[in-house]
């Protein structure tokens, strides 16, 4: 499979090498040629005016997609602590399930962890695996892979969700790598088709266009899922779904990982946890106007986020740093003051439920997405929205 | 003891833009560079073999243009570098760019002992290139890591990095790590090894060195997931626009955040 060229048709206008957006296609001897960057995006196909490039298509042996059923979650956690991006993937899995009138799994691996696995089956999951065995007390990714193939030798889903966290983004590409089926990293927008396909979504180039991916011909198909992107949909009334607890063999528990300490981190005050943000983009051009940023978060009870031009100049640390290469959020409330909204940026806060933009420049990008888009000089709206927040009339 | 680094040449991607009126992607240069976070892979793997000894590798995966991110490796301080180049690698998602990469591996020496990744590269952006290579190798591996702690002919112990905790754990070979930014500040090439490693051959790895040749399993056919568009991210509506003076904005921001209950008027 892969992009070809018919070097009878081409006529070298190089219109496809000029827009390849990979650096895929060059000239070689006289011809185009296609190289391994190729992604298969299929741009130079849409825009050659000679239709001299096509697309081979593999001939698969066809796969029964019947023979999969249902959405495993997989439950991330630390010490029985779960991770948040878990209710997330659990409140996804049941709306996409629910197009297929799939069930919803969750598995979670660890150790002493049979009563929270238990509480999950309130956020209305249909059936809780554990693995509970003192082998599995911290993460090894060898274990862990081995406990993740049984369950899905013995559940046979069709999709499989894991948070993009550093466990995630460990574990996910080594089970998949397993079942040789297809991984999409990262993703942000999940979609069911009627044929089972999992649709994924994620950022490329830093953000800047989407990819929509999917799984052609293996099963299951896996995706890693950003934190703070899909929305935890709460418990449900009547909580039928039932927890089982499986065991290994002493040769799946084996990890050629030995485990030397274990030190919990301080907590670090991580801007991806705040339910109110204030940012300050480069429009924040003195302290003055950082004091007054400090202060309006402050005020509102809430934490200053920086964009990463600040941080670069210094102000502010990675932790407090939104966007790509910083922290995803998706706080109830976020103003961001003096911030162009480079889509670097608006991909890691986009998904905030009240988005209120402070910048002079009305044709300024962050307008895009913002819910109420404030046209002005944050020097002169600040200091009386701080007045007036501070006094409370 | 062997020592095999993956790097991988990667596009400035920061430059691309989305024409608006036809979709169509612009690049303001075909600039390509090191992919930074291997940068930090390879300070790794040089203070590995200034402290063991040890014989180090460069390995990546792309077009011919690629060599050049071999060479700049070798100006830093490896010994040996391949380059698996071949159009049938070509549309290889993170399936088949890991078996690419396993097999190339096999090719170079079945008695590797280590293998270095970065974090992620910034174009493909996925961190899950390098844990999906020790899964076809059979080896363990540890993602992440921050500081190696120990190093022996033997195994190796590292401090890996798991947002709320610490894991310190030890491995023998063969197995891989990652390694995160900032693990070891990464040195300048140097003229000197430049000059040397000029004479050196980069050695090219074709679909038909490996030991699995089937074309079946590799690029575009080998992978699992298939692109189906691209597009630009979607841009919302404005709901409410205030643009009077300074003052006047100030006063209905409030009012908004005092219906939006973000504010209690005493």
């Amino acid at each position: 499979m892969g992009i070809v060229i018919d070097h009878e048709k081409c006529v070298l206008c190089l219109n496809c090498v000029a827009n390849c957006p990979f650096g895929a296609l060059s000239v070689e001897n006289g011809r185009v040629e296609v190289n391994a960057n190729c992604k298969l995006c299929k741009l130079c196909l849409n825009n050659c005016p000679v239709e001299a490039i096509s697309l081979e298509e593999n001939r698969y042996e066809e796969l029964n997609k019947d023979d999969y059923r249902g959405i495993i979650v997989y439950v991330e956690h630390d010490d029985g602590l779960i991770h948040p991006v878990t209710y997330e993937l659990i409140g996804k899995a049941r709306e996409l399930a629910a197009i297929m009138n799939y069930p919803v799994y969750a598995v979670m691996i660890g150790y002493r962890i049979r009563q929270k696995a238990e509480e999950l089956l309130a956020y209305g999951v249909d059936r809780v695996l554990v693995y509970d065995h003192r082998e599995l007390e911290y993460f090894r990714v060898d274990n862990y892979t081995n406990a993740f193939e049984e369950a899905i030798n013995y559940l046979k889903p069709s999709s499989v969700l894991v948070g993009a966290t550093t466990v995630g983004r460990s574990l996910a590409p080594s089970v998949a790598t397993r079942f040789r089926t297809g991984l999409t990293a990262d993703t942000t927008v999940l979609e069911m088709r009627e044929d089972s396909d999992l649709i994924q979504i994620r950022p490329a180039f830093g953000g800047n266009i989407m990819a929509q991916i999917k799984t052609t011909n293996n099963r299951p198909q896996f995706a890693t899922v950003r934190y703070k992107v899909m929305n935890s949909l709460g418990k449900v009334e009547n909580p039928q779904g039932v927890m089982e607890v499986r065991t290994l063999t002493a040769e799946q528990l084996a990890s050629r990982i030995r485990i030397i300490s274990y030190d919990r981190l301080p907590p670090v005050n991580d801007i991806a946890d705040a339910e109110i943000i204030v940012v300050a983009g480069s429009g924040v051009r003195d302290e003055k106007g950082l004091q007054m940023v400090r202060e309006l978060a402050q005020a509102l009870g809430g934490t200053v986020g920086y964009t990463r031009p600040m941080v670069e100049k210094g102000i502010g640390d990675n932790h407090h740093q939104i966007g790509l290469s910083g922290r995803s959020v998706k706080p109830r409330l976020i103003i961001t003051c003096g911030v162009s909204g480079a889509i670097q940026f608006t991909t890691g806060m986009n998904k905030s439920d009240l988005i209120i933009a402070i910048n002079s420049d009305r044709n300024a990008p962050i307008f895009r997405i913002a819910h109420v888009a404030v046209v002005g000089d944050l020097y002169e709206i600040l200091p009386e929205l701080l007045r007036l927040v501070q006094e409370g009339r | 003891m062997h020592v095999i680094v993956c790097i991988k040449q990667v596009p400035d991607s920061q430059k691309v833009k989305v024409d608006p009126k036809t979709g169509v992607l612009l690049r303001s240069s075909a600039d390509t560079k090191m992919n930074p976070y291997d940068l930090y892979a390879l300070e790794t793997a040089i203070r590995i073999k200034e402290q063991t000894g040890c014989r180090l590798t460069a390995l990546s995966m792309g077009p011919l243009s690629a060599k050049e991110v071999i060479a700049e490796a070798m100006a830093m301080g490896v010994d040996d570098g391949y380059l698996l180049s071949d159009r049938r690698f070509g549309g290889a998602d993170v399936k088949a760019t890991g078996y690419t990469l396993a097999q190339g591996i096999k090719h170079i020496d079945e008695d590797y002992d280590l293998i270095i990744c970065g974090r992620q590269t910034t174009d493909g952006d996925t961190a899950q290139v390098g844990p999906s290579v020790s899964e076809y190798l059979g080896i363990p591996h540890v993602s992440w890591c921050r500081q190696i702690d120990e190093i022996s002919e033997k195994e190796i112990a590292v401090k890996q990095n798991l947002n709320e905790y610490l894991l310190t754990v030890a491995m023998e070979y063969p197995c891989l790590i990652t390694v995160e930014k900032g693990i070891y500040q990464p040195r300048l090439p140097s003229y000197r090894l430049q000059k040397a490693s000029e004479k050196k051959e980069i050695r090219i790895i074709t679909l038909d060195d490996l030991p699995d040749n089937d074309p079946d399993h590799y690029g575009a056919s080998g992978s699992a997931t298939q692109v189906e568009g691209i597009f630009e991210p979607n841009s919302e509506l404005i709901s409410e626009v205030y643009d009077g003076d300074g003052l006047s904005s100030a006063r209905q921001l409030y009012d908004k955040l005092v219906s939006e209950k973000f504010v209690e008027v005493r």
